[in-house]
């Protein structure tokens, strides 16, 4: 617990007063007039937004809010009726997943996806990019990557020492507890070498004992230099580790800010359950409880 | 009953042409739906284009057995383009009924009187063989080969040691692709492509080389099987297509040998059964005619089929944990 | 699932690939039949003819058999001879088509009956089928009575797959299986009437219904002997989908182990041709069947949106989860509708038998993709997208004979099939959801 409370939290990331749809000094998403509709359904309709370059971003609000499908759309994986959405400055609407994924924008899914007949280390070295045996007539000459393999099995190794997995590299993915599915699954992304790595609700259903791993590997990635945009239902990780708030009700941004002042905002407590509007939002969202006392 | 020529039937069974083409096509499906997840139904439309392509190519365009059967390859890759481009966006049930569909509508096209002079109609087209040179680039003197059931002539030894080759070649094929960071990919996707997607891989092209590579074994069964009988549209139904699923699966089908020994399984026993059903029925041990005992064999393949996908879903030879119905 | 990507690319493609199939198709047609004479040899009956104008022999004269879901054609030789393989067996009904436009000019058929004349395959073989050719005006069928008659016949035909179409389609709504076996619930009713009706002597007023029944206890067998267990075992659906066609295997040689591989026929088959205008006739039984569809469709139809059974059935098909947890009893529900699918099945598989003309083994397989590509083109596991797919497709099948060689005819609703897979693959009336 005490390393966490040592970390640094990042400020100065606006320019101006935070409100819905602020400047960023150096953003990395771009957002502008996404919307989405599903039947009649507005979804999502988010006019402005920047996300901080080298920050942990956190998206939240209640359910149905639209986090992820917003997303889904911001990966590729879902396709917006209209807006625009450029990434390090590049334009990526109509751009397929697995080019934004190329790009260095790495996501994870809310419902786990680790690949259960695989085993893990193959898991890890899917995540790898630019594999020279992934093309298909070279794949049939191992000298071409034999080598190339070997080094990402090491890069593997050292990723699942850290996140603990490394004595289970041999098995499938499918004997893994829920809260080691999505350690795999973030290890595998890290694979990529990703530049924003976006985690769809990383600690659903993880055991306790698990959480806080999980957030010292969050934090972790921004150490090392890379931008993290993740949703949460869970209030205590948005608190504790999160630089910026993002807080949507309706498909719309609401407010955003610091995690500690934006969580005092009218907008936000009325975008959550009016009944607790003089509870913690930590309590509203019910998981708090387990961890609430370690990190206070 | 006369044990001894059943016996010597059955075991003649264990290699001939048919098998040796079965097996071919039975990887493909391996690749296909074994490997990659992609749900063809449609596995004998490929072996039909692959032995039309052939026997068209040759008979009809005057090409050499070599350059009509490259002819019968390129027909199936054009043949998994024209299916893989609308469907493999879609979700895995609408290839299933797409290719089923597919390959109806091939058979029905090769059917039809309407191109009776290049497709022979419900006649098929035959004399291929000796037209492009393939019977006489045999290499083998004329003369009896091998011993107790498995003698053969100089012509059936060609055919037989042609088709073991192809199936030599592809099954090594199969065995180093799917051993390669690009097999890797391709198992990913079958487990969950949203996954493999969001890491950078693109899918389709992923599916698309599969469906291809399946596709190029199923024909080159069709042409294996073109080499020993005559092109007939009537063999290559929907019915084709479920017996090589049941061979797959028997074998096991994200296995390397699997679908080859899956095929032979399957053709032992349906010879096995086709000489003792009716020899049971003629001796009055079974209470049937001896047209329904020919009957009964297939029955007992659809049984056989229900049992092993309850029972013993990943085959024979397949892991226990690596089952292939992840959905 | 990227909709958005490289959508010109796949355009570009599929021009291509139109072009394509536009070049195969021209090329074969452009070498049209010129010798064959004689076509199905291997066949064990055949109907010949010899085709003379004032006792000289005509050449190049097309010449069509069907019936019995059978199409074969040919062209009349030098010596205006000519013959066709059919598979039937004695008793068994054809129609001869001489094309009057392949005659050359001024020259018809003079004799009753007009060009088209319906045969039934004797003891002898082959049978013997000629014209009166001569000079004089062609008694053809106007273009626009020959378009009515056919999407009258069309209509019959799309209504009868209904029937089978939104038994899959609910079976599939609710439970996700693709059920290959389907097609063998169609042949059970055709074959139960035939039990029934020949071997038992029942009047036909009685044998069909109690066919229908039968087929709705299968249809309750089925799911309680098989897969409401397989459920319970958590099977995959691609797991089940291939159970589905092992039993469909088994039912269908099973079938031809009782019946044989020849063709029956149901008592009751009424010919009688009730003129409607023109020159549009139908025979009494297909005036019948469509009755009876219809009335059927519209009762099935009530059920689904008025009844408790109906409506909850509808709920599983929109979400079966959101359904079960609302206190829908879901396996109840399941039975109901695999009843109702066995029974709908069963009826098509009766009006299929009188449309064909004849029981076959594998009749029902025969149809199945026609099926499929109703069901997939209204919408997977929407029951009222079957039916309307099912009218297309079944509209389709006849009016493209018209056009395109007879043999050919289903080819068109499977090209279809895929069209529609390639720009609205959630069907006519599916959702627009992510299917992807």
């Amino acid at each position: 617990m005490s390393s966490n409370s040592e970390h640094q939290k990042s400020t100065g990331l606006h320019i101006g007063t935070a409100a819905p749809g602020v400047q960023k000094v150096n953003p990395i998403l771009v957002i502008d007039h996404v919307k989405k509709s599903f039947g009649g359904l507005t979804a999502v309709d988010v006019q402005h937004l920047e996300i901080p370059s080298g920050a942990i971003t956190a998206l939240i609000g209640p359910n149905g809010a639209g986090k992820t499908t917003l997303f889904n759309l911001l990966t590729g994986f879902d396709t917006p009726d209209t807006g625009a959405w450029s990434f390090k400055g590049k334009e990526l609407a109509g751009v397929p997943s697995f080019k934004v994924a190329q790009m260095g924008q790495v996501r994870t899914f809310q419902l786990t996806k680790a690949l259960s007949l695989l085993t893990v280390l193959e898991n890890m070295k899917l995540g790898a990019k630019n594999q020279t045996g992934e093309k298909l007539l070279n794949s049939l000459f191992p000298f071409l990557w034999r080598k190339q393999d070997n080094e990402l099995e090491a890069k593997a190794m050292e990723l699942l020492k850290r996140f603990k997995l490394d004595a289970k590299k041999d098995d499938f993915a499918a004997s893994l507890s829920g809260g080691q599915r999505k350690l795999l699954e973030m290890a595998r992304a890290l694979m990529t070498d990703p530049v924003l790595v976006m985690l769809d609700e990383p600690m659903a259903g993880v055991n306790p004992a698990l959480t806080q791993s999980l957030l010292e590997h969050v934090l972790n990635l921004k150490k090392e230099g890379m931008t993290v945009l993740f949703v949460e239902h869970d209030m205590h990780m948005v608190r504790h580790i999160a630089d910026w708030v993002v807080v949507m009700a309706e498909g719309k941004v609401v407010a955003e800010g610091p995690p500690d002042s934006v969580m005092k905002e009218q907008a936000v407590i009325d975008a959550y359950l009016g009944a607790h509007q003089d509870t913690d939002l930590g309590v509203v969202t019910g998981r708090i409880k387990v961890i609430s006392e370690e990190g206070k | 009953m006369d044990w001894g020529s059943i016996l010597n039937n059955t075991l003649a069974g264990m290699l001939t042409p048919t098998i040796l083409a079965f097996a071919l096509a039975a990887l493909g499906l391996a690749m296909h739906f074994g490997f990659a997840g992609l749900l063809n139904f449609g596995i004998a439309g490929f072996m039909a284009v692959g032995a039309y392509g052939y026997a068209i190519s040759v008979l009809t365009f005057g090409l050499p057995w070599w350059a009509g059967m490259i002819m019968g390859v390129a027909a199936s890759v054009v043949f998994a383009l024209i299916m893989g481009i609308p469907t493999l966006r879609l979700r895995g049930d609408y290839l299933a009924i797409v290719t089923i569909a597919a390959a109806e509508i091939l058979r029905l096209l090769f059917l039809t009187t309407a191109f009776e002079p290049v497709t022979g109609s419900a006649d098929g087209l035959f004399g291929y063989n000796n037209t492009g040179g393939f019977a006489e680039a045999n290499p083998f003197p004329v003369g009896d080969y091998g011993w107790g059931p498995w003698t053969y002539n100089e012509q059936t030894l060609w055919m037989l040691t042609f088709g073991l080759i192809v199936l030599a070649v592809a099954t090594l094929l199969l065995w180093a692709l799917m051993r390669s960071p690009w097999g890797r990919v391709v198992k990913g996707i079958r487990e969950d492509e949203d996954a493999v997607r969001a890491l950078g891989k693109n899918v389709f092209a992923y599916k698309m080389q599969a469906l291809i590579i399946g596709g190029v074994f199923g024909a080159l069964g069709g042409i294996v099987l073109a080499t020993s009988t005559n092109v007939s549209p009537g063999v290559y139904v929907t019915s084709l297509t479920f017996f090589l699923w049941t061979a797959l699966l028997l074998g096991g089908a994200a296995t390397i040998f699997g679908p080859v020994l899956g095929s032979i399984i399957f053709w032992v026993l349906q010879a096995f059964l086709t000489n003792v059903l009716p020899a049971l029925a003629e001796s009055g041990i079974l209470p049937v005619s001896g047209i329904q005992a020919a009957t009964l064999r297939y029955v007992l393949v659809g049984i056989g089929l229900m049992l092993i996908v309850i029972y013993r879903p990943q085959g024979i030879f397949g892991d226990k944990r690596e089952m292939t119905f992840v959905k | 699932m990227q909709f958005l990507s490289a959508s010109n690319p796949k355009r570009l493609l599929s021009s291509l690939l139109l072009l394509l199939i536009a070049t195969v198709l021209g090329l074969g047609l452009g070498t049209s039949p010129a010798s064959a004479d004689s076509v199905g040899e291997e066949l064990e009956r055949g109907i010949t003819g010899n085709v003379k104008l004032d006792g000289e022999p005509l050449g190049g004269v097309r010449m069509v058999v069907e019936g019995g879901g059978y199409n074969a054609e040919t062209v009349t030789g030098a010596d205006g001879k000519w013959y066709i393989g059919v598979p039937g067996v004695e008793g068994d009904t054809y129609k001869v088509t001489l094309d009057q436009e392949t005659l050359p000019e001024g020259i018809a058929v003079t004799g009753e009956g007009g060009a088209t004349k319906e045969v039934v395959l004797g003891k002898s073989s082959p049978l013997v089928a000629n014209f009166f050719i001569g000079e004089g005006v062609r008694v053809t069928v106007s273009m626009f009575d020959q378009i009515v008659a056919r999407l009258i016949y069309g209509l019959n035909f799309g209504l009868m797959l209904g029937l089978a179409a939104v038994g899959l389609s609910l079976v599939f709504g609710t439970t996700g299986l693709s059920n290959f076996a389907h097609s063998e619930m169609v042949t059970f009713g055709a074959i139960a009437a035939l039990v029934l009706g020949t071997v038992l002597q029942l009047p036909m007023w009685l044998a069909i219904p109690a066919a229908v029944l039968l087929s709705g206890g299968m249809g309750w067998a089925l799911d309680a002997g098989l897969w409401k267990p397989l459920r319970k075992r958590g099977l995959a659906l691609v797991q089940l989908m291939i159970v589905s066609i092992g039993l469909s295997l088994t039912a269908r040689y099973l079938f031809q182990y009782f019946v044989g591989g020849g063709t029956e026929q149901l008592p009751g088959a009424d010919s009688t041709m009730v003129p409607l205008f023109g020159s549009v006739a139908l025979s009494m039984t297909d005036l019948v069947s469509m009755a009876i569809s219809i009335v059927v469709i519209m009762g099935f139809a009530w059920w689904l949106l008025k009844t408790k059974t109906g409506k909850a059935t509808r709920a599983i098909s929109d979400n079966p989860d959101l359904a079960a947890a609302s206190g829908i009893d879901v396996d109840k529900v399941i039975r109901t509708v695999w009843i109702i699918s066995g029974a709908l099945a069963g009826l098509a598989g009766v009006l299929w038998a009188y449309f064909r003309p004849g029981i076959k083994w594998d009749m029902g397989a025969q149809i199945l993709l026609l099926i499929f590509a109703a069901v997939t083109l209204g919408g997977l596991g929407t029951a009222f997208g079957a039916l309307l797919g099912s009218i297309v497709v079944g509209v389709l099948v006849e009016t493209s004979s018209l056009i395109i060689p007879a043999d050919l005819k289903y080819v068109g609703a499977l090209v279809v099939l895929i069209g529609i897979l390639l720009f609205r693959p959630q069907g006519l009336l599916g959702k627009k959801q992510r299917i992807g």
